[in-house]
């Protein structure tokens, strides 16, 4: 399993790159930074949670945004286009009997453009590690036990897609706008590891 | 040999690379149903060794718990490059 590569091979490679290119005038002094901050500017929880807002509500999106999840954000403003290339997104709902949850066991990839940046324990070996093999297990260590009888399906982001989790629509909530329904969506709740 | 397709049996490679690999260790040599396609990409572990390549399916492969680690009544749904993958041929 990968850890940290900061003292790598790779890294010293990369930095001397960057160097060249910049001494030689391909790449503006701080270009990659800022092309970074500007990648992760837009990217926040409240854009998964506007995702699943808009599903719990709209019957239509919710079956466009399992189908082709790329497409259907569009109609809530949203991209995954961000970045370099687009990346493909895989949306998957949770019911009443299946819950989704989502991995990435070989480094950490994650739809920061939905989501924002990862949380630590994300990245952490010991989720990255446990929670393909015991995710009943996981689950209930970060605090939320699933009934028994709930299937459990586990994504792991081992290539080129990132994925995000629509939760359940909590119980009383028929009153609730799309807003207000948004507000109850939490960054855990989009990556399966808690109920919302 | 049968072509990849959403139903399909397939069987993962075995064999342990030096370098960059995306077929995580856990789902080597295992069973798994091809659920979806995820796009077509070049290789991963040829494009980590300097190398171009066409590009290639990928697939949302899943795998019964119980078939990886010998226990567990989950799933877990790993995406796969279809070089990693090979067909069982179901008897007729």
């Amino acid at each position: 399993m990968s850890g940290d590569h900061t003292s790598s091979l790779i890294s010293a490679r990369v930095r001397h790159v960057e160097a060249l290119l910049e001494r030689r005038g391909v790449l503006g002094d701080g270009e990659i930074d800022r092309r970074i901050d500007e990648f992760l500017a837009g990217g926040s929880p409240a854009n998964g949670a506007r995702i699943a807002a808009r599903a719990w509500v709209d019957p239509g999106f919710a079956e466009r945004l399992l189908t082709d999840a790329n497409d259907a954000i569009g109609e809530v403003g949203l991209s995954m286009a961000g970045g370099l290339q687009e990346q493909r997104l895989k949306v998957v709902a949770n019911t009443a009997d299946e819950h989704n949850v989502v991995v990435c066991t070989l480094c950490s990839c994650y739809p920061i453009a939905l989501l924002g940046p990862s949380p630590g324990w994300y990245k952490s070996e010991a989720y990255r590690s446990r929670v393909v093999r015991d995710p009943r297990g996981v689950l209930r260590d970060l605090g939320f036990e699933l009934p028994e009888g709930t299937r459990i399906s586990v994504w792991d982001a081992s290539a080129e897609s990132r994925y995000m989790v629509v939760p359940r629509r909590p119980a009383g909530t028929g009153r609730l706008s799309e807003e207000q329904l948004a507000g109850l969506v939490t960054r855990k709740g989009l990556i399966g590891t808690a109920v919302v | 040999m049968t072509d990849l397709a959403p139903g399909v049996r397939v069987r993962t490679r075995t064999i342990d690379p030096e370098g960059h690999t995306r077929l995580p260790r856990y789902a080597r040599g295992a069973i798994g149903v091809l659920v979806e396609q995820a796009g077509a990409h070049p290789l991963a572990d040829d494009r980590a060794r300097g190398r171009g390549g066409a590009a290639q399916p990928v697939w949302h492969v899943r795998f019964a718990a119980a078939d990886l680690f010998g226990s567990g009544d989950h799933t877990v749904t790993v995406e796969l490059w279809a070089d990693y993958l090979t067909p069982i041929e179901e008897d007729a």
